[in-house]
Formats: structure tokens, sequence, C-alpha cells
């Protein structure tokens, strides 16, 4: 019987070698999930650790020069390692520790799950390695480096588009490789069950402090939340908690790259039709042999073919919407709160930044929007600097 | 009784695999042609797929090659039809999940029965998924073959017991491609799976020596090859039919 369904999607399409691996992981979470002892560590690291209640801050600049609805920001960029993959990392660290693993294996796209990741072992004394796709070793080079410092190896992934879905792959085939004493901490709400549940559980921290944030502000729920999608984690966090709170909206802002109508895009939703690939069925950027798409997107960290099978299932269900957010958009956006609040957002966070530009009209001014920024923008400037034309390096 | 299953009938099986399309899809009838002139008793034939996670570099380089020359899943049932009017062995299709879902499960396997496919393999699809795509493989006849791992232990006898055609055993953890050395211990994987079913055993990943063939031979009902004859594929491309003819001889024991 197939488990870990979100309405169609989900599943466990993975080769038979890593089927009692996943099985294994699925009995140790829901064992470890329930012990008051594992929540109380997980709390203490995340609280004294990666900083935890991230602030919710209001952005009142923004909300005056918008002239839309009253704008939060959910600061996951706060938290030690710049991004909210810290929360997820910690979860799986600790949980791989106590299954008795070793070793973190890890796929990234920007570089910040692979940090997050490396800090994690760093910390718990774990061996680590981190595949990423060459193209992006070269995107988010300083990225590259942070992981070295903090004791991991990093290997460039050379095959397919050298991005984001073959550092999965290859992580994948790592772990088929090595199955002992590796876990691998997949940082996205994706891939075979029971990951796409874990990785959710561990995120929703996100939304369960904007829910207590929010009343203690504002006395009442958000009428939105906002975040970016790629795999989908940040997104999940964030609206999570208010899956059954049907008067909050829930937009996920995907990748559109230079637009849905050209072949350089990431949008899934958007593009994509329903498809079985990374172990899972959702949604997949594809052609019409079912042959995986080669996306693209400025953002390292969305410029994935697929989406997590829980956002798929919130598509199809309506309570979710997805829309697209060009790279033109969401570089304007980076530089836009980077000026007006002084707060210089991921790439990836830009994205979800930039619907509120494009929408704030769409809103009353006493209505209430939450944008998770999920991760700091220091690692793009270099980056943005050259799409403007401004030849710099790291 | 399947086709398949007559393979194995009174003697050892030799497999070879191919992927579709590597160097042409008229180099590929010309390398099916040749390893069933040397005595292969079954051929896999691999639909290129832009993602093969179970794949090691060879066999990955062999699907970025193919997908290149613009070989379609249509195109190869084409070639299928064409291989027919002279290859008699069973065939089976080696592939991923995707290709298979997208094409439509129902189209995809309906067109394997038309063309003369025996069989079809999904390494992305294990026990606890196989259900959508077994259901109508059993309506058309064709074999969904199951695997069996190194780390499959207590999933063993579940697995062979609803075994259609042969049962693929892997010989060692990891991606396909040629190992020095195989440690798994075969012999009581295939013991548990002969307690289990009447259905063959055949090994595969990491095969390239007679030497591995022969002792692989011994333990099982068959012998699985795959990056040892792609790998000529890449090195003699259109002129790799002979010398995979030659290897193939050699393997067959």
């Amino acid at each position: 019987m197939s488990r870990g369904r979100f309405g169609i999607h989900g599943g466990q399409y993975i080769p038979e070698t890593l089927m009692n691996a996943v099985i294994e992981l699925e009995e140790a979470y829901n064992r470890f999930k329930a012990d008051e002892g594992f929540n109380a560590e997980l709390k203490k690291l995340l609280n004294e650790y990666a900083g935890r209640p991230s602030l919710l801050y209001y952005a009142e600049k923004m909300t005056k020069d918008l002239e839309g609805p009253k704008i939060y920001l959910k600061r996951e960029d706060l938290n030690h390692t710049g991004s909210h993959k810290i929360n997820n990392v910690l979860g799986q660290a600790l949980l791989a520790k106590k299954m008795g693993k070793t070793r973190l294996i890890a796929e990234t796209g920007a570089g910040q799950h692979g940090v997050a990741t490396a800090t994690a072992a760093a910390l718990m004394d774990m061996d680590c390695v981190i595949f990423m796709g060459e193209e992006d070793t070269k995107r988010q080079a300083l990225n590259v480096y942070r992981m070295r410092l903090l004791g991991a190896e990093v290997i460039p992934v050379k095959s397919g588009t050298a991005t984001l879905k073959d550092a999965v792959s290859e992580a994948m085939r790592e772990w088929t490789n090595r199955i002992d004493d590796t876990h691998y901490c997949l940082g996205s709400v994706m891939g075979p069950h029971p990951f796409p549940t874990i990785v959710r559980d561990f995120q929703s921290v996100i939304s369960k402090e904007i829910k207590e944030q929010m009343y203690e502000a504002e006395g009442t729920l958000p009428d939105a939340v906002i975040a970016c999608v790629g795999g989908g984690s940040n997104a999940i966090g964030t609206f999570y908690n208010f899956i059954e709170d049907k008067s909050v909206r829930l937009i996920g802002c995907e990748a559109a790259g230079r637009g849905i109508d050209t072949f350089e895009t990431a949008a899934t939703i958007n593009t994509g039709k329903l498809g079985i690939f990374h172990g899972m069925k959702s949604y997949f950027c594809q052609d019409k042999y079912g042959q995986i798409a080669p996306v693209y997107s400025i953002s390292a960290g969305l410029d994935y073919p697929g989406i997590g099978p829980e956002h798929a299932d919130l598509h199809d269900t309506g309570r979710a919407e997805y829309v697209a957010i060009t790279d033109d958009e969401a570089v304007q956006a980076f530089e836009y709160l980077s000026r007006v609040e002084g707060i210089i957002p991921a790439i990836e966070s830009a994205h979800a930044v930039a619907y509120i530009m494009k929408h704030a009209k769409d809103f009353s001014k006493d209505q209430k929007v939450v944008i998770t920024i999920s991760g700091r923008g220091d690692k793009d400037c270099a980056q943005i600097a050259r799409y403007r034309g401004e030849n710099i390096y790291e | 009784m399947s086709r398949i299953k007559e393979a194995f009938t009174g003697k050892k099986a030799f497999i070879p695999f191919i992927t579709c399309g590597d160097g042409g899809l008229a180099n590929t009838i010309d390398i099916v042609k040749a390893a069933v002139e040397n005595g292969a008793d079954l051929v896999e034939l691999g639909i290129p797929f832009s993602d093969p996670t179970a794949e090691g570099p060879v066999i990955q380089a062999a699907n970025i090659r193919a997908l290149a020359t613009g070989v379609t899943t249509d195109k190869i049932f084409d070639m299928v039809v064409e291989l027919r009017k002279s290859v008699s062995v069973p065939l089976v299709f080696m592939t991923y999940a995707n290709v298979v879902f997208s094409y439509g499960i129902e189209k995809f396997v309906g067109k394997c029965h038309e063309v003369g496919i025996d069989g079809l393999i999904l390494p992305d699809v294990p026990f606890e998924e196989k259900e959508e795509f077994a259901s109508v493989c059993d309506k058309y006849d064709i074999d969904l073959i199951s695997l069996i791992a190194p780390t499959s232990h207590e999933r063993i006898a579940m697995i062979a017991k609803e075994a259609k055609g042969f049962i693929y055993i892997v010989s060692s953890l990891g991606v396909t491609g040629v190992r020095n050395e195989i440690n798994t211990d075969i012999a009581s994987m295939v013991k548990l799976i002969r307690a289990n079913t009447n259905t063959p055993c055949a090994v595969g990943f990491g095969i390239s020596t007679p030497e591995q063939a022969a002792k692989m031979r011994e333990l099982s009902d068959g012998v699985i090859v795959g990056s040892a004859i792609v790998r000529q594929v890449a090195e003699y491309g259109n002129d790799a039919a002979g010398h995979i003819g030659e290897y193939v001889k050699s393997m067959v024991g």
C-alpha cells in the first residue's frame, strides 16, 4: 500500500534499495516526535542556537509607500545561518543522531540548505557531504567556501543541467550507495514519504509563531500569508497552521524566470503537469514524453522543476494560490526592500516581496498580510550587481 | 507460460541491457541482433530518461547521448516493430516511472503488447507503488519485473510472492556500473526467493567479466549486464555491434 499521500500526490517512488531506509526513518520519526525529551532538546537548539522565535516585524515604511494592506515580515533571515533551512536541519540532524547515524548528506541549490546542514553536522560532530550543481557552485561561490569552512565536503555535480535537480539526483544516488551510517538530510518538502511530512513538521514552527505574534500585535489572524516556493519548505512552514483558518489566503510565489511563456522558467504549478520524479507524484516541468525540463530562474534556490506534494494538493483543492514572479520583478523587490526597510532579502524571498509590490492595491488598508523573508540576501549581492551590469565578484 | 519464463527454462539466461537510440536507433537494432545471434536469451531495452537516478555515470551518459539524437518513446516503439521482424527472444523495457506515466500507463502498456514487448522494469517503482502499473500490465500480459536489493531482507518474501516474469536481484548497494567485486550474499537472497516463488531470478549491477558472470550464473538463474555493454557503445559508436556480439559470446558461458 502506498504511504504518504496528499490527495493523489506524494508516495514513495524510489529504488527498492532505499525502501527499508525510508521505512526505518518513518518509524524513528513517529517514535521521536512523540518523545518529550527529543522535543525539549530540539526546542533548546532552536531557541538557544538558531535564535528562535524569529521576529515578526511591522514594515511601516513599506506599508505607507505601497498604500495597500498592513505588511508584516516574518524574519527567518535572522536565524542562525541566515535562512529558514536551519529549522528543518536541526530537527533532522537530531533525529539522525538518535538513529545512530554518523554522517549527513544533502543537496543544495543556493547553498542555504548546504550551509545549514554543514552547520548542524559541525555542532553535532557528524561527517557531512553536500552535493551542489556545478553551475550553482559558481553562482554561489561564497556559500561553497562557508560549507568547507564548517568542515563539509562539497561535491560539484556535473550531470544534467548541473543545478538543484541534479544535486538531488546525486544525493539520492549516494544514499543508495551508503545507507547504514548515513542520513539523507533532504532540504525541502519533497522526495519520498516521509520527507515531505517530516520537513513540513519541522518548518511549521514558522506559522505557529506568526499566529501567536499576530494575535499579540493585532489581536487577529492575518488576511494573507505569502512565501516563495521552490520545493516549498518555507512556504509550507508559513501556510501550515493557517490551512484550517479559511479566511487566511495562502499565496505561494513561484519563479517565472524570464516569463512563464518562455522555456526559461521554473514555475511548476503554472507551467508543469502531473508526473513522478524524485520519489514523489506531483507537478513537474517536463516535455510531452516525460523528460524533465531544464528549468531556469535567477534564484538558485527556486531553480527546481518540481514542487512538494502537499503544495500540489493545496493547489488542486484551491486552498492555496500559486503565482509566478519573474526575475525582473524579483530583482526590483530585492532592491526595494533593501532601500525602503534596510533589509536585504534573499533573491528567493524577494519573489514573495514582489507579489505585494504588484498586488498591494488588491488589499484594503485595514487588512494585514505577512510575508516570510526566508533568507538574507548577502549571498546574492554579487549576482544582482552583475544582473544590473556591474561586474563585481566576491 | 510467459515468454520470459520460457527464456529461463532448462538453461541459465544471459540478459544484456542496451540504451535505445544511443548512436541512433539503427545502431540499437544492430546491437540487439548481434547480442541475440551470440547467445542472449532476453534483452533489456532502456528507454532513455533525462534524470536516471538509479544509474551510474556510464548509463547516465548513454541516456544523454540517446536523447540528444532526438529519440522518443514513440520512435522506440517503432524500432521494436522493426526488431520483431527478426528477433524472437523476449524483450523487456527498462525505464523510469515518469516515462510511462506521462505517456499514459494504459496507452504505454497497450502499445508494449501491440509491438511485442514482454515485460517492464521500473527501478523507481517499489512494491508499495506497483499497483497503479501492475494492474494495467496484468490486463495486457506484460510482466512487471520486481527488483530485490541487498537491503531488502524481510521484504524479500513479500516481493517474491507477487513477482512476475523474472526477479531482478540487485547485486550491490549504489547505482549501476562496473564493480571489481560483489560482496553481497547472493546465495542467501536466492534461497529466500526460492522459498517463496518459482519465478526465476537473475543478478545484475556491477557484472562485467566472464568470471563474475559464471559465479552469478551458478548462484541464480541468470545474469544481467548493462554498463559493460553500454560503455562499448560509447567507445565504438556505430561499429559497436560486432564488438558487443563477441563480448556476449564470451559472457554466455
